[in-house]
């Protein structure tokens, strides 16, 4: 067991992350942002989403301080609705981070799918599935996410709009960002499809599929890990993007880019608070996880040294 | 050549065929047309006699061919929110949408060509140093979050320009209202410009200084210096001249980029132009306004992309063997 944890602590890989003091806090920043978002039912200390529990007479309150009427107080301070902001963050911190990851995972696995059957298929596939790319990539990905969302949204019928908004905001952004993943497995695996081993087991009479799947797949995941951390990052933005513009997250269920939108309506009378700590965290929240991307590419790539 | 220019025109039709496919069918599917313009009291023959009217009656391909041509003459329907037509609506806001993206452009390019030139020609110093720094900072920061930013810096705190609209605007010819002649019009302009040229003018400025780096180096840049020229003249006659082919391109293809990222700084200064009505659109399911912004916004993409190709082909000729095989 002491062997098995001193090979894995001496690995390049590890050490490479033990004396990188960037990538430390950048996982530790994120760490903390994803267990409080995990955990934000049991840590928050308010329920924002339950009308009976706040107090109009709370609205306001500024971070620290004890309410003039109610003498309550609240680490971040409360909106007008007298929610706690504290609390807002945690649930918003979850629906960012849940869209987020959500959307990065089916844009893999899209891409990854797309990628190797145009790497391994080749011909008419290739050509349609490369075209498309092309096409889209001309077309910056925020757009691209607001247009799948606006049509989208059109073809929802009304009454069902806000529950299947975050669906949607997810397929929209994932669509957007599929292409970062495809163009990457497609060129690994145009690489690793003439090795011996894909060869070997063709030879033995493997199908394309378990092909595809088992053998090369698993020899081309760390660019597509990087690329799945840089997307999480920019998938992160775009959601905040999104729903900052009232196009995205309904308001039943706030992300920290609602959170924002919302705060940036009290900037004038002096309520900083409502919009400064959402913007915060999203931004703490968004630079993390690049920074962590950035570590990864070069930590995987000992070529790019 | 000619080969070359036929299939990449015919594949920008395609996607210009399957974005009004969309657009159509969004018109078509997405609730009744007849029922968003009648009222209450309407009787079978006025809901017969609209069908025909509007077509409705024909089959399918023929429906999506006059959308098409209709969209070609500028016809995209009447807005659903607004009741007037949607051409016109759009022309009444393009103006304010083009202005910005120019005041926009032209901060990016002078102030990112300016800044690049400075930090290749002092790398080393201090200043050089903390504007690539910010420049980091700048890239990595949403759009909206540079906007509140500005907003809370020069509007809240120190109270000196105008946080949203386009101040007074001045009318010229029969659409066109401009900004630019009133002071409130061009006081308004400054943030969302700066908002809005921001990520542009580092993308210009670190290309830029990078191509200048490398052209520094190069052997006739150092019989330049020997033969005695000034740095000014090396530096801006001899170097800087020759980074700015890829400069253009890169411009050029940043066009498309700033009337998207439009949308985002219209929104954050509730600036009255095509990517607010948009946003709004989608908003409010207005399906004509968002049909036509999307085949406007396709138009306007795929062109730039087609020039830029062609150009490319024109400039470097070993795309003329690339592109035979491909």
């Amino acid at each position: 067991m002491t062997t098995r944890f001193a090979e894995v602590w001496d690995s390049d890989f590890v050490w490479n992350f033990r004396h990188s003091p960037v990538a430390i806090l950048a996982l530790l920043v994120v760490s903390v942002l994803v267990l409080a978002a995990i955990f934000a039912p049991w840590i928050a200390p308010h329920d924002p989403f339950n009308p009976a529990t706040l107090n109009l007479m709370n609205g306001f309150t500024p971070p620290g301080e004890p309410n003039a009427f109610t003498g309550e107080t609240f680490l971040l301070g409360t909106d007008d609705q007298g929610r706690d902001v504290f609390s807002t963050i945690l649930y918003g911190l979850r629906i960012s981070l849940f869209v987020g990851a959500a959307a990065v995972f089916l844009a893999m696995v899209i891409g990854v799918i797309l990628g190797l059957v145009a790497a391994y298929v080749g011909g008419w596939a290739e050509t349609i599935i490369m075209r498309i790319a092309d096409v889209q990539l001309t077309f910056p990905a925020i757009l691209v996410a607001m247009l799948i969302f606006g049509v989208a949204k059109g073809f929802t019928p009304p009454e069902y709009r806000n529950e299947v908004a975050i669906w949607v905001l997810i397929v929209a952004i994932a669509l957007s960002d599929w292409v970062q993943f495809a163009r990457v497995v497609r060129g690994a695996a145009l690489v690793e499809k003439n090795r011996e081993y894909v060869q070997a087991a063709r030879m033995i009479g493997r199908t394309g599929p378990a092909i595809m799947m088992r053998h090369i797949l698993p020899n081309i995941l760390s660019p597509v890990l990087v690329i799945a951390t840089i997307s999480l990052a920019l998938a992160i933005i775009a959601e905040a993007t999104l729903s900052f513009l009232g196009v995205g997250a309904p308001p039943t269920q706030p992300s920290l880019g609602t959170l924002i939108r919302i705060g940036q309506g009290f900037l004038f009378s002096g309520e900083w608070w409502i919009l400064f700590f959402p913007a915060v965290t999203l931004l703490a929240l968004a630079l993390s996880v690049n920074l962590l991307g950035d570590w990864l590419r070069d930590a995987l790539n000992p070529k790019l040294n | 050549m000619l080969a070359y220019i036929i299939r990449r025109v015919f594949q920008s039709v395609i996607v210009l065929l399957v974005v009004g496919l969309v657009a159509f069918s969004m018109f078509r599917f997405v609730g009744d047309p007849v029922d968003n313009m009648l009222g209450q009291e309407r009787t079978q023959a006025d809901i017969e006699r609209l069908r025909t009217q509007l077509g409705l009656d024909q089959p399918f391909p023929v429906q999506y061919f006059r959308f098409l041509k209709g969209a070609a003459e500028g016809n995209f329907g009447v807005s659903y929110r607004q009741g007037r037509p949607v051409a016109t609506i759009i022309a009444e806001r393009a103006p304010a949408t083009l202005e910005l993206a120019f005041v926009s452009g032209v901060l990016a390019i002078t102030m990112g060509i300016a800044l690049g030139v400075f930090t290749a020609i002092r790398r080393r110093g201090a200043a050089a140093n903390i504007i690539m720094t910010l420049s980091l900072v700048g890239v990595s920061l949403p759009t909206f979050l540079i906007g509140i930013l500005l907003i809370y810096v020069f509007a809240v705190e120190l109270g000196v320009l105008p946080s949203f609209g386009r101040g007074e605007t001045v009318r010229v010819g029969e659409f066109w209202t401009t900004g630019f002649l009133t002071t409130s019009g061009l006081q308004a302009l400054i943030l969302p410009a700066i908002t809005l040229g921001l990520y542009q003018m580092t993308l210009i400025m670190r290309l830029v200084r990078s191509e200048m780096l490398e052209v520094l180096r190069a052997d006739y840049i150092r019989f330049a210096r020997a033969r005695g020229l000034t740095e000014r003249a090396v530096n801006f006659r001899h170097a800087l001249r020759n980074t700015l082919v890829p400069v253009i391109t890169v411009t050029g293809l940043q066009l498309g980029a700033i009337i998207a990222f439009a949308i985002i700084t219209e929104t954050v200064f509730q600036w009255p132009g095509v990517g607010l009505l948009f946003i709004n659109a989608i908003q409010f399911v207005d399906i004509p306004v968002m049909a036509a912004y999307l085949m406007l916004i396709s138009v306007l993409f795929v062109t730039i992309n087609l020039i830029v190709d062609l150009l490319y082909y024109a400039i470097d000729p070993r795309l003329r063997i690339d592109g035979r095989t491909a």
